[in-house]
């Protein structure tokens, strides 16, 4: 009985802690990205509250919990009111599944190891779309009515792209979760230095997630949804006060979490090169470190990149994402079937390379006849 | 068998926490905002000009065709992830069984491309 309660203890312990760890990461990130953008447009960002501003976020944060609510007299009551709710609770549910270290002691460093893995990161990243569609047609505005009818534009362009560079992943590793897939990136490094993480093998799908990532978290280039320079705020500009704040913290949340899938999934999760000092937080600290490094890369992109126009980016999910993630599965399938005297590690690397060089051909300036193709369609743009 | 409960039941307490937070964060609000309407203020907002037109106004969703793909496409992906994990097990027969059911969906998207309902009209 003793033994059920400690593990119920245990559990509670690790669920708020994970919870804790979130909010502060997303603090984090939010202060992070206001002071790199800052940087690099030389300005000098949020420097006042805290030591070099880090306060900042959680300044704002109090701030709209005093905010009044004002919600439009021809807004949807009850949808108005779930849609931010939608949006938060699959991204906190997400996280779940990550595993963030390996071990204290006998205790796994990861809340739940379902055997579907990381493909229920996947159903709770769709799960979200609802919540802007939701939010965007409850508000009863029309610039955030555009903002849903773009959102669920994007999901059905990049969702799919985003499963299919799991599939590859999941065809190496034999299994979907989570901690299987890390495990299945440990070993003894190729050659002696290069580790053996997906990032190598599976190149070009490392590529697709990260791009059908940045587009299901709503994030530049990819930020149609809520284009502020378009569509006012898109689908949250009728919102205010602590609803506004959890669409807020849900985007944020989002990007910590799509980091933390591309870390598991591509970059061996929590593996690194650990010292026997402490050896629980090595791990721990090597999963920080590659989550940050992703999430600076979001930062990245959005001071560096315009916007994509609308019927474009369904293009480039289409005819982009789609068939090159369609392409290396079956590449992966063939590597694995055929038999063949190279280590198929290093077969899957060389031919990735080869089509992520196809891959970034496209980022080429384009010939004059297709930047033809390229005006924009007649009429209005939704 | 106890793992599986054990892995959901951690699910579902964190569930439960993430509720309790937007309860607690929608509590709070309510106990520390500000309530003062006014009808200006409860109008939508167009840019500070007054609404134009019906809300829910209607919109040309120019990309319904692609939303048909999606449907085929997410289905197949949904085929592709068991597909994936038995894939090692099964070996070539499992992969000429996909050839087939890509190959066919793959003749599908060149044909949808071909006729040209992936570019906006």
């Amino acid at each position: 009985m003793t033994g059920t309660v400690w593990d119920i203890f245990i559990l509670l312990v690790k669920v708020v802690g994970v919870f804790a760890a979130l909010m502060v990461t997303v603090l984090l990130t939010i202060w992070l990205e206001r002071r790199i953008v800052a940087f690099m447009q030389t300005r000098v960002g949020p420097n006042r509250v805290g030591p070099f501003g880090v306060l900042q976020t959680l300044a704002d944060g109090i701030k709209l919990f005093f905010k009044e609510d004002v919600r439009p007299s021809n807004a949807d009551k009850l949808l108005y009111g779930v849609a931010p709710v939608i949006m938060m609770i699959p991204a906190f549910l997400a996280f779940s599944v990550i595993p963030f270290g390996f071990a204290f002691g006998s205790e796994r460093a990861q809340l739940a190891d379902l055997n579907v893995g990381l493909l229920f990161v996947l159903a709770m990243g769709s799960l979200q779309v609802y919540g802007i569609v939701l939010a965007g047609w409850a508000s009863g505005s029309n610039y955030p009515l555009l903002g849903a009818v773009r959102s669920s534009a994007q999901m059905i362009s990049y969702e799919i792209a985003q499963g299919l560079s799991l599939v590859g992943v999941f065809m190496t590793a034999g299994t979907l979760s989570a901690a299987g897939i890390v495990a299945a990136q440990q070993g003894d490094p190729l050659l002696g230095f290069i580790p053996r993480w997906y990032v190598i093998f599976q190149f070009p799908l490392f590529l697709v997630f990260l791009l059908s990532g940045i587009a299901e978290t709503n994030r530049a280039p990819f930020d149609l949804p809520e284009a502020e320079s378009e569509l006012v705020g898109g689908y949250h500009t009728e919102y205010s006060g602590v609803k506004f704040a959890l669409f807020f913290l849900a985007e944020y949340l989002n990007i910590v979490t799509v980091s933390a899938v591309a870390t598991t999934a591509f970059l061996g999760g929590p593996d690194g090169p650990a010292p026997d000092f402490l050896p629980w937080l090595w791990p721990i600290l090597w999963f920080a470190a590659k989550v940050f490094f992703f999430i600076f890369i979001f930062i990245w992109l959005r001071a560096t990149l315009p916007r994509l126009r609308f019927d474009r980016l369904m293009d480039f999910g289409w005819k982009v994402l789609i068939p090159v993630a369609l392409a290396w599965v079956a590449v992966t399938a063939v590597v694995l079937v055929v038999d063949v005297n190279l280590p198929r590690p290093v077969l899957l690397g060389a031919i990735g390379v080869l089509l992520a060089l196809l891959l970034l051909s496209f980022l080429l300036p384009s010939s004059d006849k297709e930047k033809a193709d390229r005006t924009a369609p007649g009429g209005s743009t939704p | 068998m106890t793992t599986y409960f054990q892995a959901y039941g951690t699910f579902a307490a964190l569930l439960v926490l993430s509720i309790a937070f937007v309860a607690v964060a929608f509590g709070a609000n309510r106990l520390l905002r500000p309530n003062r309407p006014t009808p200006g203020k409860l109008t939508t907002y167009e840019s500070g000009m007054d609404p134009v037109g019906t809300t829910w106004s209607q919109t040309q969703i120019r990309y319904y065709v692609f939303a048909f793909l999606f449907v085929i496409f997410d289905v197949e992906s949904v085929f592709l992830f068991p597909w994936a994990l038995v894939f090692a097990d099964i070996g070539v027969a499992a992969f000429w069984e996909m050839v087939v059911f890509i190959g066919v969906l793959a003749i599908g998207l060149l044909y949808a491309f071909k006729k040209g309902v992936l570019r906006w009209a």
